[in-house]
């Protein structure tokens, strides 16, 4: 009764007893939930023009940031080192086209997915020689990005929002707003949808595949920016972001691997769900740290009933 | 020439169907075992076991496992790294509530746990697939890790969180522990893994074998001919996290002496993942070959600037390492999707026709 009473009573009364904390809790959990989602965005783009499965995403966020912040240290400017990242970037998914997409054409799957496996590894140690594997602070300030903190008393307690995520919420929601646009607005944002439908059909009206590959990469290049000065600015850019990439695998399974709208809908609910429930379940009973499964777990749970996602295209198998 | 195949007639349909249909294969086997039974160990040294035989002969081990599950039934899983450590915990509780318990069996029940979670966490299986069914199985990874980190009772309440081998003696011989010697270890080791790819050899040659590759060619055609999907993924769960298991109660008591949670983490799970890729999926000697590439390449590279004589950071070694490592994966990939043993098929081939071109 006891074990019953703590499971589902005891954190609802903490959650209501305390309704200034529960929305704090909130809005860290939303927070971390848009960089999920935003992570989980370029997989999206990657899988839905090629069908490959880019593990190199998270390394891609640490390598853009890695990136800004060591032209910053050479004495680029920080407004002129950002266009140069992208430069960079661009020049990363040339490179991955070239040299590793091309000759990989019509492979299975899980042999392009362990190609970028190989990415991944290629980046980590070509990163650590450049840059060297400490710790680095983003530069938050020379990016003009605020820094101060909003404070609410709401229900007579406290509550505060941090202004650089409050940026970074904006941001991620302008960002995906123009990306919507262009996909479904721009001629290149029709061919990249058109390939994710058929490739040969594709091909056979015209579309290039390597330009469009070249442009995805890429547009998961900038998102990895976008993502990596987010995420820099809150914990700082280290190889240990890479971790994060993993974070976002469940919310691909959860929103479905083909969806846009599901990777933002799914990253946002793993992250407020696994917050909540770190906080009033994991820590009083499980001992914390739950956070690296929970969101494998429940989405696994939700994937028994949807085996293709919330929100992915609907599993037609013939023989 | 050496590979001549003419004048080796079979004569009846049961040779035609054995092991080795063709005699240089089974020579060329008994030399491979020659090597690995007897020249090896007269020549290694300390050094030599403990860094490249025995490592190699570990991981070729957990590369069969995973290779039954993904090359075989076609399941993608990356949760290797945990599924080792189920047996390495699962033989460490064991050794430490009966130590009285003989090591080969203790190893040999762990195997056994690490089937049941295999199972468990294979259910999703039924429901799941490709990479959604990959995803799930990180969800195993992490999950066990975290249990390894804060379950106190698997590692006996040790203030540091790691499992310690105690010494083991077989026959008055001290076999794992810190007083074992790197030979005995590398015996012990080498007789597992041959028992064990006897066993794989035969369950894939035979029904559970096919039944595992139709349903990874296509698993509907497969349940339409009349094949239990059920039982057909969860045996290849089984026998593929038993091998595993097994590979990891022999990693932590054979090899590394001593193991905290870390050590199960992702990129355990995913150099097996390696290991199996680049020696080729579907296939038993592409583990070895694999193996012996991805265990002893870091190895020979880390050795090679201090032999040359060129001065660089040990740190800068690894990260050159990682690097080389990674786009070696890329470069295999593109020039023999199908990994290794493909490589070996080919030269095969060639050997048997030369010196005609086909």
């Amino acid at each position: 009764m006891d074990f019953l009473n703590s499971i589902l009573v005891k954190p609802f009364a903490d959650m209501f007893g305390a309704p200034d904390f529960l929305l704090q809790v909130l809005w860290e959990g939303l927070v971390s939930g848009v960089l999920y989602a935003l992570i989980a965005l370029g997989f999206v783009l990657i899988y839905k023009s090629s069908r490959i499965f880019n593990f190199a995403q998270g390394i891609m966020v640490v390598f853009a940031a890695l990136t800004l912040v060591g032209l910053h240290e050479k004495g680029v400017p920080a407004l002129l080192a950002v266009p140069l990242t992208l430069l960079v970037m661009f020049i990363l998914a040339v490179a991955i086209e070239r040299v590793v997409l091309r000759p990989l054409v019509n492979q299975p799957d899980i042999i392009l997915f362990m190609a970028t496996i190989g990415i991944t590894l290629f980046l980590v140690g070509f990163g650590e020689i450049i840059f060297g594997g400490e710790n680095k602070v983003m530069i938050t300030q020379e990016l003009h990005i605020p820094t101060g903190s909003f404070e609410f008393e709401p229900f007579g307690g406290f509550v505060s929002i941090e202004q650089k995520d409050l940026t970074a919420v904006v941001g991620a929601i302008v960002l995906v707003a123009g990306l919507l646009l262009f996909l479904n607005k721009s001629k290149m944002g029709r061919a990249i949808r058109a390939l994710g439908d058929d490739h040969q059909a594709a091909l056979s009206v015209g579309i290039s595949l390597s330009t469009i590959w070249v442009l995805v990469w890429f547009i998961a290049g900038v998102i990895a920016l976008a993502t990596g000065i987010v995420w820099g600015a809150r914990a700082g850019v280290s190889f240990a972001l890479e971790v994060i990439a993993f974070k976002a695998l469940p919310v691909l399974m959860l929103g479905g691997l083909e969806s846009v709208l599901g990777a933002i809908i799914g990253g946002l609910a793993i992250g407020v769900l696994e917050k909540l429930f770190e906080i009033y379940w994991g820590q009083p009973l499980l001992g914390g740290n739950t956070e690296t499964w929970f969101a494998f777990v429940f989405a696994l749970l939700v994937l028994l009933f949807r085996p293709q996602g919330l929100f992915g295209e609907k599993i037609i198998e013939r023989v | 020439m050496l590979y001549r195949t003419a004048g080796q007639f079979k004569t009846s349909y049961h040779a035609d169907h054995a092991l080795f249909p063709v005699r240089q294969d089974a020579i060329l086997l008994g030399f491979i075992l020659l090597l690995a039974f007897v020249v090896f160990p007269l020549t290694a040294s300390e050094f030599t076991f403990r860094a490249m035989l025995i490592p190699v002969l570990i991981y070729a081990l957990a590369a069969l496992g995973l290779n039954i599950l993904t090359g075989y039934a076609g399941q993608l899983s990356l949760g290797t790294g945990a599924f080792m450590g189920v047996g390495a915990y699962a033989c460490y509780k064991l050794t430490s509530i009966f130590p009285e318990l003989n090591i080969v069996l203790a190893i040999a029940l762990s195997g056994f746990f690490s089937a049941a979670v295999g199972v468990a966490f294979g259910l999703p299986s039924l429901r799941i697939k490709g990479f959604y069914l990959a995803i799930a199985t990180l969800a195993a990874q992490f999950f066990l890790v975290w249990l390894f980190e804060k379950w106190a009772w698997l590692y006996n309440y040790s203030a540091s969180g790691a499992i310690q081998v105690p010494n083991i003696d077989m026959f008055g011989v001290t076999v794992a522990g810190p007083n074992a010697t790197a030979i005995v270890q590398y015996y012990f080791v080498l007789c597992v893994v041959c028992l064990v790819t006897w066993f794989a050899i035969n369950i894939t040659r035979g029904r559970i074998g096919r039944i595992w590759k139709s349903v990874r060619d296509m698993d509907i055609a497969a349940e339409l001919v009349g094949i239990n999907l059920m039982k057909a993924k969860l045996s290849a769960f089984a026998v593929s996290s038993y091998i595993v298991g097994i590979s990891g109660a022999l990693f932590v008591f054979l090899w590394r002496g001593a193991a905290e949670p870390v050590l199960f983490d992702i990129p355990l799970s995913f150099r097996v993942l390696f290991i199996a890729i680049i020696g080729g999926l579907g296939s038993i000697l592409g583990n070895y070959l694999g193996a012996i590439l991805i265990v002893a390449l870091p190895v020979v590279i880390s050795a090679l600037p201090s032999a040359l004589g060129i001065p660089i950071a040990s740190a800068t070694v690894e990260h050159l390492n990682t690097m080389i490592v990674g786009a070696l994966i890329i470069v295999f990939l593109i020039v023999e999707p199908h990994g290794l043993a493909r490589f070996w098929a080919i030269i095969r081939e060639k050997l048997i026709m030369w010196p005609f071109p086909h």
